[in-house]
């Protein structure tokens, strides 16, 4: 795989690793995580901290025909196969979201030639993928919260740095920038955002959500 | 960087990066043969779930069940589901673990890894109610497998970095736990760049690049 030159900050896939983040943000770390194995080593290092923690847990009473009930669940549930690998342009958790690889994008034109379809929007939190033609600009957009950008084609530069396939850029609220698609390939991005006023309610809606079961 | 530890909101240990703080690369005083014997069990835990995967060793999967079941429930319980939830999705879960035996990688996680992933997948599952994206999956294939010194190497990192929690004090570990319950949203999980779990970092990546070239020369 690829070395990607920008990777996704540690505090992001911490919350990845403990599945504490957004539902937005999940589809770009999965997607990213597949295009990155530095990422992905340090994912796997983070899982391992979960791991230390689960069984350094006090055992409390299982059921007591809990291992005859897992072994009729066993019985009952079909063989996980390994998905088999696919080169394309998308990662294979994004080809799910999408339904397809980049060909079956229902994209929703802008202007200008950029277009894009959104994959899931809850309130204020979502996850996108961006159609830039090759040379333009971004279409304007503003994000509040945190924004999360995975180039899967092509490259893009702002005043920061430039992002190719595997890269991800992380802006905050305060960060203006203006992401030009560099000439020669269009670019296509998968974008997610939040707004951090939604963050401090985003808890308590896990709780609700908890308490209807 | 999402947060940095001048963030505004203070987090749940004053604003230095709780995380970042507790998972500093600590090397425990352990006595020579105490290491040695979990280091055993690790060994014993992967062989357990590779007689699964390869004989459907019911005897096997028993003992895994039995030291593993109490604590993934403890774990569902932690992170709010109830009795009779946190029964249900154990089940599962050590379900779950039966049938992806075959996809276990002992290069890449200990066995107590790989079921806190399953257990974490499982209770989105449930109690967000979606299905969580997962990267994609790399597996050996048929003709390849790990190499014993990685694997190795890998359960005996596993092992140290189990002590180094153990022994961090109270306050630490409790937000370590509270992380990783889902106590936390992840604004409030402040992680500095460069988290110096260095040694077990640097392990999986090797395994990963022997990985990458055994699927290179499959295909």
């Amino acid at each position: 795989m690829t070395a990607t030159r920008h990777s996704i900050p540690d505090d992001l896939l911490i919350g990845y690793a403990a599945g504490a983040l957004p539902q937005a943000f999940d589809l770009v770390v999965a997607s990213h995580v597949s295009l990155c194995d530095d990422a992905r080593a340090r994912l796997a290092t983070y899982e391992a901290v979960g791991g230390a923690v689960i069984d350094d847990l006090d055992a409390v009473e299982v059921a007591e025909d809990s291992l005859d009930r897992t072994m009729a669940k066993i019985a009952g549930m079909p063989p996980a196969e390994a998905k088999p690998f696919v080169h394309g342009v998308f990662p294979a958790p994004l080809r799910e979201a999408v339904g397809g690889d980049a060909d079956a994008v229902q994209w929703r034109a802008l202007g200008m030639g950029a277009k894009q379809a959104v994959l899931h929007q809850d309130g204020e939190t979502s996850v996108r993928l961006l159609y830039i033609p090759a040379g333009q600009a971004m279409p304007a957009h503003s994000h509040r919260g945190t924004e999360m950008t995975l180039v899967l084609k092509g490259a893009y530069s702002d005043e920061s740095d430039r992002f190719a396939r595997g890269d991800i850029e992380v802006a905050d609220s305060d960060m203006h920038h203006t992401p030009v698609a560099e000439p020669g390939e269009d670019c296509i991005c998968l974008v997610a955002t939040d707004a951090r006023l939604r963050f401090d309610g985003w808890l308590p809606r896990i709780a609700q959500t908890f308490l209807r079961i | 960087m999402l947060l940095s530890n001048d963030h505004a909101e203070p987090t749940a240990d004053g604003g230095n990066g709780p995380l970042s703080a507790a998972l500093s690369d600590r090397r425990p005083n352990m006595r020579v043969d105490a290491v040695t014997a979990v280091e055993k069990t690790e060994a014993q835990w992967v062989a357990r779930v590779r007689r699964i995967a390869d004989h459907q060793d019911q005897k096997a999967f028993a003992e895994v069940f039995r030291h593993f079941a109490p604590r993934v429930k403890a774990f569902l319980i932690k992170s709010g589901a109830d009795q009779s939830l946190a029964e249900e999705c154990m089940q599962d879960v050590m379900a779950t673990l039966w049938h992806k035996a075959h996809m276990y990688d002992p290069a890449r996680a200990s066995v107590a890894t790989w079921v806190f992933t399953i257990a974490r997948n499982r209770k989105i599952d449930l109690l967000r109610r979606y299905a969580r994206p997962e990267p994609e999956e790399l597996s050996w294939g048929p003709e390849a497998a790990p190499d014993q010194a990685d694997v190795i190497a890998l359960q005996q990192d596993s092992t140290r970095l189990a002590e180094a929690i153990r022994q961090l004090p109270e306050k630490q570990r409790t937000l370590i736990e509270r992380a990783y319950f889902g106590d936390l949203t992840h604004s409030e999980i402040a992680a500095e760049t460069g988290l110096p779990l260095g040694t077990i970092k640097s392990r999986i990546r090797l395994a990963l690049d022997r990985l990458r070239h055994a699927m290179s020369t499959q295909t």
